[in-house]
């Protein structure tokens, strides 16, 4: 079991969480060229090791989360709201 | 090379099982190969078998960074079927259970290929159409396929769960070649096959660099030494990225996921087909092995990972959903779990391609259904790399697939891997 | 009688005698017994077929290690096969019997296999059973089958039942500070440390009784313990296995709640499946002893000597009257005296030589002297030795038992799939765990520590461990070394025989012996996980406890290599095997899924609603009067709405409030249709696409106010299409200003449709001639409230093509807003109707649902190309038109009708050309439904090219699954009313 530390919610089973990706994805704008499109969706770099991907708490607070977490080990060196606005205030809240 | 047969086995039962040989060499590597296939998992070693046999290809060698099939081959649930619809993928997968049905005789090696029927299970009239739509593409194939109303599925196993189902069982799409086989042994003996044509299959050598020009592969730095290469095939799903980007070749349309796989402790028959459901979100495959223990298997742990062993959500999920169909597993006891590390394609779908090198070809992506695959992997593998041109049914499994907006997904499940398991 | 129960002996409870059955016959043991313990009391010495040769297995240690003594409890429902009898506790009425036998395990036709077994070799099945023989002459998988049937049958071990399980099970979640695994010395200790600084501890114990390997001393007393650890604040949780240590610390438990008493308290679950989250475990789990490989190690009456010394000390049992101990290391000694004082003949074979031991003079000391072959067949007659320097100096022991110490294994199964390498320790030889980097401490004989001071020690050391970790200030850490006996042990694992075929057993179970491990290396399965899977070594229910490390050791040899450079396979979890019922609990049958109801299902279901499964929901599929059939009644109920009113639940539609000033710029950014313009008051249908410009879902969303939107989603996609508008808003447009709330379960909705839909809309709402055509048109959007003043929401909105309407309303009074409507629409002679009507009505009218949204539909496909708007750039504008997605011969939605108007067809029909009935064909059919206004049957789907290129064409349908074949014609999807007067009126 992964345990995740959700920062507005705290420790929890990673099961009430849904993964989400890469989060080190750059979405290219929406009228960007095919092209680009393309290397975004479709092309992953499939870190072996620490990546930063996302996390929604999907049976808790609903936040989406940066996660920095070793896909070899699973262990987590750090979490953090997506959003930066309420990083700030989940933060400022800890 | 003693053949397997019951005559040798006999013979051998009166001189202390003292005469029968390795079963594939130990070589040293030699300096230079003129095909080099990286992988030693079933996919690996049928490409060389095939390319030795169909393409009278010599000098090849499969390089293997541990024991040869301890990756997927030897993780999985054994299941062989050819139910797919998508243009290409069913030729593909039909090619490889025919394959299959004479696989034992091809190899002299019982891989135990026992076609007992998969039996996947549909709960509602619109889970049987979309079942219709897959079976009737089949038949329009030429494959067996058929559906089983509820009445002829009760006769077939009557200790389903038909009285106090969550998703009550109405009938089911029926594969009667399908069935599933004995991993180990395939992978045996695709090697022994393979190694009896002369194919180098080095173990333990683990390759740790690739040297290569703009547009070729050279030489391959291994754990034993810098082994030269005319062409090279990369068959290593699960680590596919790993390997690209040591050759300089940047992202793959794939994600690493981890699937687990359980077996029980050994009872005496309880199941006589391959059972497949999913429903309410759950997926759920189960058969019984020739040794008495129940293989199942579920969903992926559903983030990415290259850890070779599971999480408990899952291994919960995946009893919750073998009790839903079948209430008497509850007394039966999980043995063994573990995981393994699967090529997540972009849409489900594997690759067997070209790359961007032009001595270097690509096998991979398998996501769940790489152990049916295997031999005509090897087989269109091989035709790839001895004919430099794809057979026209893997001619859409490209990396180029996306930018061209082909769609071979079998179950529209959209560009996000993990959504494929 | 040979073995037998010793007054003064045991931890027993003497005064209640427990009677149980074991094969049918009446037998009787003490309260505290093992069921094994109870067998050996009565003197049965054969409980077990071993799985290929099928010899006879009898008891062969005390405890989760067990290979032989596997049988069946109970019968019927509650029969549970492969159960260790030496971990069963004794209750009244146990029923037990012998397994994989025929007639009985005492005498069992399978043991003619046992004279089999020279062809019976490892792996033999790989190189045969293929063709005809004896040269596998054929081809396919026919023959192979035909052995395949026999093999199945002889194969497995016990018999499972077929009935569903009918006991209860139930999942428990547990958080602690320190969790210890095992109540030996060293756990106990660890326990009380950590406990004293007031943290969380629990221990758990997979005994019944605490106390480790303490249980087999004869002065121990485990009833204190238990009391001592409370006080110290300890959470004692005996009967339950740790079976798995999985990320961040996370331990599976299970408990055994009841598999120990008669007639259980039905209230009570069978078992329990606790997940322990622990901030730091300490693993004590012990260490098991290991046998010797020789000829015929496998006779019931051999057993590890450890075991002798727990059957008598625990269970008052003297296992033998004429004991031989075989060993090559020093743990045997105490066991030897205290079998002797118990009053057996003791005598000792040691394989080393110079060592100092203090014996009394009965017990026989031979130094040197290896077991070479057990004589007997069903018990043991003799033992023939040899010296160990010179195995042809032989000679012949008169026993009736043979203990065996080979030396002993730590137990460090629970961290082995952890990555966690195992270390060999030359001197003790033996693997102890590895470097650990997560918060796992691994204190006493499971760190390879022997002795019970040392083990305390290393338990109050590994304590210190974990406190550092959870951050209270402790010493240094300094384990005690690993060992501790006097003399150092003797690497004895095999005594070769030249016999073949080879009776010496590594693998009791799956009878793997020494000769195997040599053929798996003669033919090149050298790699420990070949071995293992080749020969089976380790894979039967101990999962190679017992069997293992002779496995390598003897394939070191082969190799000339040191059992750490052969290495070791990975122990995976479970550590003993878990029920799938425990791991399920209470998610069984209906509770597998949870039932997902609108707030109207019981009015429906009062209402004669049939229901179906719709994803995790049920919702009313048609509504039968007079015993209709489902045909008879959905074709009833779309007449009805075409000519008068009908009225659906639509609750389960995703129901999403949007606000935020940028609530308009996200609409417009994720339909494909525009949004920007979209006057307050007024709703859109719109279309979603995947990034890949893929449809994803399709709804409407309806403008309430200048920063508020109201969206609804189709029934399947609510959930995806939540989370993905979080997530584009909370990773990818994180400067827009604007909320998303899922009011799904807030708002129950139903649909008013049909010519009669307005009137029966104004005899509900507050004002009758509030519902006009000018002031609700087409898509326009209501605020309103019901007559009795509940505020409701109105859309005139229509999937049937009628002139039709939704109204939404607080679900708290959902069956109050189905009371009105229902009560006037039957004033204008309506119906209620169902899932398979509303099919029916969109299907006429050409709509789309999940049924041709496949995932690989583009918005053109499904002739909504007009909906995607050029002059904006949307979520997946860019990419819906790559490559091929724009080709011309594209299958496109159409309308499909029978040529013959009596026939019918399915859904997943695939359209072919008339000459070419084959491959993929030129298209399918996705929905189909009888046409109450046409009179005959009508489908929609796909063809290549769409309805321009096979206008007049006759086409085959083909349905081979279902035995159908019809000629069709293509047809506009837009089957009724194409131009949408209807709903306009």
């Amino acid at each position: 079991m992964i345990r995740i530390k959700c920062p507005y919610c705290g420790e929890r089973d990673h099961s009430e969480f849904t993964y989400g990706s890469d989060a080190s994805i750059k979405y290219p704008a929406l009228d960007a060229p095919e092209s680009e499109w393309t290397q975004a969706i479709f092309f992953r770099e499939n870190i072996r090791g620490m990546q930063k991907e996302t996390w929604h708490h999907t049976n808790g607070c609903r936040l989406w989360l940066e996660v920095e977490r070793s896909t070899i080990t699973h262990e987590i060196k750090s979490v953090k709201a997506c959003h930066p606005q309420i990083e700030k205030i989940t933060k400022s809240k800890l | 090379m003693t053949r397997f047969n019951a005559w040798n086995v006999f013979k051998n039962g009166f001189t202390g099982q003292k005469n029968w040989d390795r079963q594939w060499r130990d070589p040293e590597p030699k300096k230079e190969y003129d095909i080099i296939v990286v992988g030693g998992g079933l996919h690996g070693l049928a490409t060389a078998y095939y390319l030795a046999k169909n393409h009278n290809k010599k000098n090849i060698a499969v390089l293997e960074k541990g024991w040869i099939g301890g990756g997927n081959a030897g993780r999985n649930t054994t299941i062989v079927r050819s139910n797919y619809m998508m243009p290409g993928n069913h030729e593909f997968y039909e090619h490889s259970l025919k394959l299959w049905e004479n696989l034992s005789h091809d190899l002299n090696y019982n891989v135990m290929f026992s076609q007992r029927a998969h039996v996947s299970l549909f709960h509602s009239p619109s889970a049987r159409d979309d079942a219709a739509r897959r079976y009737n593409i089949m038949r329009l194939h030429g494959t067996d396929g058929e559906l089983w109303n509820l009445d002829t599925l009760k006769n077939n196993i009557p200790h389903l769960n038909y009285d106090n189902a969550r998703f009550p069982i109405l009938g089911a799409a029926v594969q009667k070649r399908a069935g599933n086989a004995r991993h180990d042994s395939a992978v045996w003996g695709y090697a022994r096959a393979a190694d009896s044509l002369g194919v180098d299959i080095l173990q333990n050598c683990k390759v740790t660099g690739v040297q290569r020009s703009q547009s070729n592969i050279e030489s391959l730095e291994t754990s034993r030494g810098t082994i030269k290469a005319k062409k090279v095939g990369f068959a290593v799903a699960g680590h596919t990225s790993v390997l690209w980007q040591m050759a300089g070749l940047g992202n793959l349309p794939i994600e690493s996921h981890k699937l687990q796989a359980f077996v029980t402790e050994s009872v005496k028959p309880l199941l006589d087909h391959v059972v497949v459901y999913g429903v309410g979100g759950a997926h759920f495959y189960i058969s019984q092995s020739d040794k008495g223990s129940m293989v199942f298997g579920g969903d992926l742990d559903w983030y990415k990972s290259y850890a070779q062993r599971g999480n408990l959500p899952i291994v919960q999920d995946s009893a919750e959903a073998a009790m839903a169909i079948m209430p008497c597993l509850g007394r039966i006891r999980l043995l063994r779990h573990w995981a393994g590390v699967m090529d997540m394609s972009m849409d489900g779908s594997f690759f067997i391609c070209k790359t961007p090198l032009s001595n270097l070809y690509l096998n991979a992506g398998w996501n769940y259904g790489g152990f049916k695959a295997s031999p005509a992997s090897g087989w269109y593998f091989a035709d790839l790399i001895a004919n430099e041109q794809p057979h026209k049914h893997v001619q859409n499994h490209n990396l180029e697939r996306f930018e061209k907006g082909i769609n071979i997904d079998e179950r529209g499940a959209g560009p996000d891997p993990k959504l494929h398991g | 009688m040979t073995s037998v129960r010793k007054d003064n002996y045991g931890k027993i409870n003497r005064d209640k005698a427990v009677s149980f059955t074991w094969d049918n016959k009446e037998y009787s043991g003490y309260e505290g017994d093992s069921l094994a313990s109870a067998l050996l009391a009565n003197d049965i010495k054969i409980v077990g077929r071993s799985f290929k040769y099928h010899r006879p297995r009898g008891v062969m240690s005390s405890g989760v290690e067990e290979s032989g003594a596997l049988v069946t409890i109970g019968s019927g429902s509650k029969r549970d096969p492969n159960v260790r009898a030496t971990t069963q506790e004794l209750y009244e009425g146990l029923d037990a019997k012998g397994q994989n036998a025929f007639p009985s395990v005492n005498f069992d036709f399978g043991g003619i296999n046992n004279y089999l077994g020279r062809f019976f070799a490892a792996g033999f099945y790989y190189k045969t059973f293929m063709g005809l023989p004896p040269f596998e002459w054929g081809k396919g998988t026919g023959i192979w089958m035909v052995f395949e049937k026999i093999i199945r049958k002889a194969a497995g071990m016990g018999k499972a039942s077929r009935e569903p399980d009918p006991d209860s099970y139930e999942h428990s979640n547990d958080f602690c500070d320190v969790l210890v695994v095992g109540s030996g010395p060293a756990g106990v200790a660890a326990a009380k440390e950590t406990a004293n600084q007031n943290l969380n501890v629990i221990l758990i114990e997979q005994d019944s009784l605490l106390g480790g390997n303490n249980l087999a001393d004869r002065k121990f007393d485990p009833s204190l313990l238990q009391k001592q650890l409370e006080s110290y604040g300890v959470r004692v949780m005996s009967r339950t296995t740790a079976f798995g240590v999985y990320d961040n610390t996370v331990v599976g438990a299970l408990e055994r709640v009841t598999d120990h008493i008669s007639n259980p308290n039905t209230s009570l679950p069978r078992q329990r499946f606790r997940t322990i989250r622990a901030k730091h475990i300490i693993l004590a789990s012990g260490a098991l002893e290991r046998h010797i490989a020789f000829n015929n190690n496998d006779i019931p009456g051999v057993m590890t000597a450890n075991a002798a010394r727990h059957y008598l000390n625990r269970y008052g049992v003297l296992t033998g009257k004429n004991i031989v101990i075989t060993t090559n290391n020093d743990s045997v000694y105490q066991t030897a005296i205290e079998l002797h004082e118990a009053g057996s003949k003791v005598t000792i074979l040691d394989s080393r030589k110079d060592i100092s031991m203090d014996l009394p003079k009965e017990i026989e000391l031979h130094l040197e002297t290896l077991p070479f072959s057990i004589n007997g067949s069903k018990k043991i007659q003799s033992l023939d030795v040899c010296k160990a320097k010179d195995k042809t100096n032989k000679y012949t022991i008169i026993c009736d038992q043979v203990l065996v110490s080979g030396g002993w294994s730590p137990i460090v199964n629970l961290v082995s799939h952890r990555g966690i390498e195992p270390v060999w320790n030359e001197e003790n030889l033996c693997f102890v765990p590895g470097d650990i980097k997560e918060n796992i401490t691994v204190v006493g004989s499971a760190r390879g520590i022997w002795n019970n001071d040392d083990c305390v020690e290393s338990g109050i050391v590994g304590a210190n461990e974990a406190m550092n970790t959870l951050g209270i200030d402790r010493k240094e850490i300094s384990f005690p070394s690993v060992g501790g006996w006097s003399n150092s042990i003797d690497a004895l694992y095999e005594v070769k025989s030249n016999k073949f075929p080879s009776k010496s057993f590594i693998d009791f179970q799956h009878d793997v012996t020494a000769e195997d491990v040599r053929l798996a290396h003669r033919e090149g399965f050298v790699s420990v996980e070949h071995l293992k899977r080749y020969t089976t070594l380790g894979m039967a229910n101990d999962q190679g406890k017992m069997g293992n490390i002779i496995g390598l050791s003897l394939m070191a040899e082969q190799l000339d290599k040191t059992i750490p450079e052969v290495g070791t396979t990975v122990f995976r979890p479970p550590y003993t095997p878990v029920p799938i019922g425990a791991l399920t609990g209470r998610n069984v049958d209906k509770h597998f899924r949870p039932l997902r109801v609108t707030p109207m299902h019981q009015w429906n279901i009062d209402h004669g609603a049939k229901m179906i499964d719709v994803g995790l929901y049920q919702r009313p599929w048609y509504y039968p009067e007079n015993n209709e059939t489902l045909s008879d009644s959905y074709i009833r109920e779309a007449t009805i709405v075409r000519k008068t009113v009908g009225i659906c639940d639509v609750t389960s539609l995703g129901k999403i409030a949007i606000q935020g000033p940028d609530a308009t710029e996200l609409v417009n950014r994720i339909y494909t249709n525009p949004f920007a313009k979209l006057p307050i008051g007024k709703a859109r249908y719109g279309i979603m696409l995947r990034d890949d410009g893929i449809v994803m879902d399709d709804g409407t969303s309806w403008r309430l106010g200048e920063n508020e939107y109201f969206m609804t989603t189709s029934t399947a996609a609510a959930a995806k299409v939540m989370s993905w508008l979080e997530e584009l808003l909370q990773t990818r447009w994180t400067d827009l200003k604007v909320n998303v709330t899922s009011v799904s379960e807030q708002w129950a909705g139903a649909a008013i449709a049909g010519p009669k839909s307005r009137d029966v809309l104004n005899e509900c709402v507050f004002d009758p001639n509030e519902i006009t055509n000018e002031n609700l048109p087409f898509m326009g959007v209501l605020q309103t409230k019901l007559k009795d003043g509940t505020p409701c929401r109105v859309v005139r909105i229509s999937f049937s093509g009628e002139l039709a309407y939704e109204m939404y309303i607080e679900s708290d009074y959902a069956h109050g807003m189905m009371d009105i409507l229902w009560e006037n629409a039957q004033k204008y002679d309506g119906c209620l109707y169902g899932l398979e009507a509303l099919g029916a009505l969109r299907v006429e009218k050409g709509h789309v649902t999940a049924a041709e949204l496949d995932g690989r539909v583009t918005i053109d496909d499904a002739g909504l190309g007009k909906m995607a708007s050029t002059k904006k750039s949307y979520i997946g504008s860019a990419m819906r038109k790559r490559g091929v997605l724009s080709a011309d011969d594209r299958e496109m939605l159409v309308g499909f009708f029978p040529i013959n108007e009596k026939e019918t067809f399915n859904a997943g029909t695939i359209v072919c050309e008339k000459n070419q009935i084959e491959g993929q064909g030129v298209g399918r059919i996705t929905s189909v439904t009888h046409s109450p206004e046409l009179g005959h049957w009508i489908g929609i789907g796909f063809v290549k090219g769409g309805l321009e290129k096979w206008k007049d064409i006759t086409l085959v349908g083909a349905d081979p699954v279902r035995d159908k074949q019809m000629e069709i014609k293509v047809v506009s999807p837009h089957m009724i009313d194409p131009e949408g007067k209807r709903m306009y009126a």
